[in-house]
């Protein structure tokens, strides 16, 4: 059964990554529902953060072949209850159609949107929150005079306590490992 | 050419820190890290490097083949055969592309070869300028890591980079594109070996729990069944696996590229799996209860149909590369580590044992596929040379210690079916991309890396004809490799489908060839041509023992099929042994 997964990676910021990691889901006919690429609390590493809707079996599969690639650092994949995310909008409606009744006051209170500029033409609000969110303000405004809408990506953050700055430190100890003091690691 | 003690003042003036140039640097690195043996074909961007290379010709050998996907060719069977990286050299935009064939090749087999291309002047990059190619997009998805040197410092760290992962963890190809410029500027060389990179770590610790489950997963099978993949001949587990073999008493089955890994007449040994491969071993797949898969991939021409595959049996998946497991099988136990080290973890673990009516059933299953294919195929009584017969001959006469090349198709197949592999590591074939046109310049890649070794390979007329130029080669440099055509006038494997899946319509299959017997003379390579039974002999042991390269055209059969076949979309355990057309 498809699902939405949220693929999280880490990366070296290295030229093409972005390009490594399309390719394993293109040839896989998996769409790319968002994408989100930026800096992550760890200096010098990217985070890329991927929204794709597919079986539990191949986000398995493509997930371990983007770990493969060299300059990855570390994929997880969550479903979207194991994660805190936002999106992102920007509406651009004629000003002309929110002046009647109360609907600028209602747009802000009951769908928490913020007013970031007013001019006699066109508004535009802002709308952080889950898509499903952001479609019901844009059904709302569509019969206002919608003249422009823009979504970002998913941003997502992981509830796992382990942080990023763990696995580095492992992946530093894994590599001090030699093939004659074995441990037990599990 | 320098002299050894102008040679002495540059190794002086680099541990100075002379500035160099970045194509010296190049050819630096290569030398740090043993390299002494390039394949390649020079061209406008890349020319400062060739340049260079006739100051260092007296340590670095660089043979010119006729095309550049020769050298890719060549490059990998030279890494196959000495187990150092292979390097390979090309100039941009048509250098570069022709180039891709090779290095995907490389990609699906696991072999590690640094591919060194040029770039224009960094300033036109992107500009469409003259042989200007994107060869690291092109390449991306058939490389295990690229990347671009736009200035010539950056030159050393990168190459170090490359050689480190094309050569551990599961090998793979490296693609490193240099600029002119930064070929031609000058740096302040040092070379440092590259053995970590934060985000890739080829040393997975050993996971003991994984291990000892196996252990006692092993200890309670009936009918086991060990699969040998390629993973053990990288990792150089022959002797573990024979250990553990014969410890188990588990009998042993080989992939295409897994061959030579278990000795061909050990009583252990269950041969070869997959669609040309041995009815014992692909039909008693279905019949084990217990699946040892090591270093091996699942590939669909080893499995057959996924949804009727080893249903009956419990899978351990010994597997260095995580993304093959569970990729096409689910298994029940993954060890994702080095075949070597897990095997050695697992000898002490496992009870000595033996499953004599299981052996059983391979001998009984042998028997069938004996009387049936094996016996007309190597020992017919007349009609035409049969493929199986010619190999078989060559496996007595080199006593199964010859390097094997092979090139695509029914040779392929009669090769990995007839050649009695002793000798680790002594096949040289293309496995996951089925490169029509490998076996030639292969075959010159390989002679080239052990020259100690008798080196034959089987060819088929078609994919001769693809990389046909590489005589030139083998004439350029007198490389003393033995070819044998089998030349059935068709493009055997497809005909084949065509008979047997294409109600006999042979669509451009049959073959117009020219006397290839006259080709080789243009090229002064001795030749003869056979076509009866009994100049057979005579004629293999006349190239077997010819001191210099040979070509022997057999003719065989026109329209023979390789059997017995796991016919597509088959089960492993529906074995087609005889077939009527």
């Amino acid at each position: 059964m498809k699902q939405e997964y949220t693929i999280s990676l880490f990366t070296e910021d290295h030229i093409g990554i972005l390009s490594q990691i399309t390719i394993i889901l293109t040839r896989r006919q998996i769409n790319i529902e968002s994408i989100t690429a930026s800096e992550s609390a760890v200096k010098g590493v990217q985070m890329l953060t991927l929204v794709v809707r597919t079986t539990a079996e191949m986000v398995q599969k493509v997930a371990r072949q983007m770990q493969k690639l060299v300059d990855v650092l570390k994929v997880f994949v969550h479903t979207s209850d194991e994660i805190i995310y936002q999106e992102i909008a920007l509406f651009k409606v004629k000003t002309k159609g929110l002046m009647s009744g109360n609907i600028i006051d209602h747009i802000v209170r009951t769908h928490y949107a913020r007013i970031l500029e007013v001019s006699p033409e066109y508004m535009v609000i802002e709308k952080t929150g889950h898509k499903t969110e952001i479609n019901n303000l844009l059904h709302e405004l569509e019969p206002c005079g919608l003249l422009q809408f823009v979504r970002s990506g998913r941003i997502a953050i992981t509830k796992q306590v382990k942080e990023l700055n763990a696995y580095l430190e492992e992946m530093d100890e894994a590599h001090q490992y030699k093939p004659d003091k074995i441990e037990a690691f599990n | 050419m320098m002299t050894d003690s102008e040679m002495m003042q540059v190794n002086e003036q680099v541990s100075n820190g002379e500035n160099i140039t970045g194509a010296e640097a190049l050819l630096r690195c290569l030398i740090e890290e043993g390299v002494d043996t390039i394949f390649g074909y020079p061209g406008g961007a890349i020319m400062p490097v060739y340049d260079k290379l006739l100051d260092y010709q007296d340590k670095i050998k660089h043979i010119l083949t006729r095309h550049e996907q020769g050298a890719a060719h060549a490059a990998q069977a030279y890494a196959m055969v000495t187990g150092k990286p292979g390097v390979c050299f090309a100039t941009s935009g048509p250098g570069a592309t022709n180039l891709v064939t090779g290095i995907a090749n490389a990609y699906l087999d696991s072999v590690p070869v640094v591919f060194i291309t040029a770039q224009v002047v960094s300033t036109l990059i992107g500009s469409d300028a003259f042989q200007e190619t994107d060869i690291l997009g092109i390449s991306m998805p058939v490389v295990k890591w690229n990347a671009q040197v736009k200035k010539p410092q950056e030159l050393p760290e990168t190459i170090a980079k490359a050689f480190y992962i094309a050569t551990t963890g599961r090998p793979g190809p490296v693609l490193i594109d240099i600029t002119k410029d930064a070929q031609i500027e000058k740096l302040n060389f040092k070379y440092r070996k590259c053995n970590y990179l934060r985000s890739y770590n080829p040393h997975i610790p050993l996971h003991r729990r994984e291990i000892e489950s196996a252990a006692i997963m092993i200890n309670h099978a009936e009918k086991p069944l060990i699969l040998a993949g390629h993973g053990i001949l990288i990792s150089g587990a022959e002797k573990e696996l024979l250990q553990f073999a014969e410890k188990t008493g588990i009998p042993v089955a080989m992939t295409l590229l897994g061959l030579s890994a278990f000795p061909s007449g050990h009583r252990l040994c269950a041969g070869f799996l997959g669609m040309h491969g041995n009815y014992a071993a692909n039909t008693l797949t279905n019949e084990a209860d217990l699946i040892i898969a090591i270093g091996m991939r699942f590939d669909d021409r080893v499995t057959g149909n996924l949804k009727k595959y080893a249903k009956n049996a419990r899978i351990i998946h010994i597997e260095i590369d995580e993304a093959e497991i569970n990729k096409n099988v689910i298994v029940d136990i993954e060890i994702n580590n080095d075949a070597k080290e897990v095997l050695t973890e697992l000898i002490p673990l496992v009870e000595k044992k033996s499953y004599e009516y299981w052996i059983r059933e391979f001998r009984i299953r042998d028997k069938v596929e004996y009387d049936k294919v094996i016996k007309p195929e190597t020992r017919p009584e007349a009609g035409k040379i049969k493929m199986g017969e010619v190999i078989r001959m060559v496996s007595d006469l080199t006593k199964g210690d010859a390097i094997i090349v092979t090139d695509v198709g029914q040779n392929q197949m009669a090769v990995a079916r007839y050649y009695e592999f002793t000798a680790p590591g002594s096949l040289v074939t293309s496995g996951g991309m089925g490169t029509m046109g490998f076996g030639l310049p292969a075959a010159v890649g390989a002679k080239i890396g052990r020259s100690d070794k008798q080196v034959v390979a089987f060819i088929g007329d078609g994919g001769f004809q693809m990389t046909i130029q590489e005589l030139g080669t083998i004439l350029h440099y007198k490389v003393p490799v033995k070819l044998i055509i089998l030349n059935n006038s068709f493009l055997g494997m497809v005909r084949q489908w065509q008979d047997m899946f294409f109600e006999k319509r042979y669509a451009s299959t049959e073959m117009v060839n020219p006397d290839f017997v006259t080709i080789a003379s243009g090229y002064s390579i001795p030749a003869r041509s056979v076509s009866e039974r009994k100049d057979l002999a005579d004629s293999l042991t006349e190239m077997l023992k010819a001191e210099g390269p040979y070509l022997l055209e057999i003719k065989i059969d026109k329209e023979a099929n390789v059997l017995p076949m796991v016919e597509p979309g088959a089960s492993v355990s529906e074995v087609t042994l005889t077939y009527k057309s």
